[in-house]
């Protein structure tokens, strides 16, 4: 069997392809993990200001605005069924849906930025920046600027992720559309739903860690 | 679980993806309705429980971890261990750190941009 006719995506080192889809899995499971402990960074510099000062949290979280980012949590949710169903398409062999299904996920993750540049532009428009550069002057408790530093960096980490979700999703599509995939074969789509669900998951903390709590 | 060693995809029917995603919006709207009552110190507590149960929800059906190797979800779990560990001991030091010994010394960054402390 060592030299036997193999499909073509299976690499030579693999033994089946059983074990080389469960060995990319338990490769993109380790990098979640890192992932996981990336933004965990941001949720620690969250909780520790919080707890320095949790009356400006407080007042500062309400210059978010709770129906844009629900907004953004119903396209994210959407987007997450859409990359799911696109998977399960493929594992039925209905390549055509897979390939709407992942243009829906494109355009939901595309939305969510658009949100989230109206969002970001209103914020600068009023000055509730980070740091130096927060110049508003509508919040009285002392060092608003913390909460701004927090929200930008976790929503900016948050959305640099939805970019490269979506270039990843293109290339993906981009292979499908090519029929590089079939029910046999579509590891690649399933690490790149593993990755988006991801991103869903930590806004899912996100929204109600910034725009909700107070 | 694996009834059959040679069929390991598990395709999940369309309906368990729409209830998820039905369940996920609803836990969004509840989430959303609840923060504008104020439950004191057990807002996060609320918020915190609901975003864990729509997590939980994401990493068993969307990503499968229920129907996987559990190693994959072993995995997951683990990042959540050492999150903990991290966030716990750093909490545990920044809060507590005055209690032990009095905090001597002076500001590391006179530029740093922290207005006056509300005390």
């Amino acid at each position: 069997m060592e030299h036997a006719e193999h499909p073509s995506y299976l690499q030579h080192h693999f033994a089946d392809s059983q074990q080389q889809e469960e060995t990319a899995k338990l490769g993109m499971w380790i990098f979640l993990l890192t992932e996981v402990l990336l933004f965990g960074g941001l949720f620690a510099f969250y909780a520790i200001y919080r707890a320095w000062h949790p009356e400006m949290f407080v007042e500062a979280h309400k210059v978010l605005d709770i129906p844009m980012g629900a907004l953004n949590t119903f396209v994210l949710i959407t987007s997450s069924l859409t990359m799911a169903l696109s998977i399960r398409a493929m594992q039925v062999n209905n390549k055509k849906q897979t390939i709407w299904l992942l243009v829906a996920t494109l355009l939901l993750a595309a939305t969510f930025l658009v949100i989230k540049y109206f969002e970001y532009s209103h914020k600068f428009h009023l000055g509730q920046l980070p740091g130096k550069y927060y110049t508003y002057e509508g919040i009285t408790a002392a060092n608003p600027h913390i909460f701004f530093s927090i929200y930008f960096t976790m929503t900016g980490l948050h959305g640099l992720h939805v970019v490269i979700g979506m270039a990843v999703i293109t290339w993906v599509l981009i292979r499908t559309i090519k029929n590089n995939f079939s029910s046999e074969y579509y590891t690649p789509i399933e690490m790149t739903g593993l990755y988006w669900h991801l991103v869903d998951l930590i806004w899912i903390f996100l929204f109600p860690l910034l725009y909700l709590i107070g | 679980m694996t009834e059959n060693v040679h069929s390991h995809h598990h395709i999940l029917p369309l309906s368990l993806y729409f209830t998820i995603a039905g369940i996920l919006f609803v836990l969004t709207g509840i989430t959303v309705g609840v923060s504008y009552y104020d439950f004191g110190s057990f807002n996060i507590v609320v918020a915190l429980t609901i975003a864990v149960i729509k997590g939980s929800l994401v990493a068993l059906y969307f990503m499968h971890l229920r129907y996987d190797n559990k190693l994959y979800g072993a995995i997951l779990v683990l990042s959540l261990v050492f999150l903990s560990i991290f966030i716990g001991l750093t909490m545990i030091d920044t809060l507590y750190r005055g209690e032990i010994q009095p905090i001597e010394g002076s500001v590391i960054n006179e530029n740093a941009i922290i207005y006056e402390q509300n005390k």
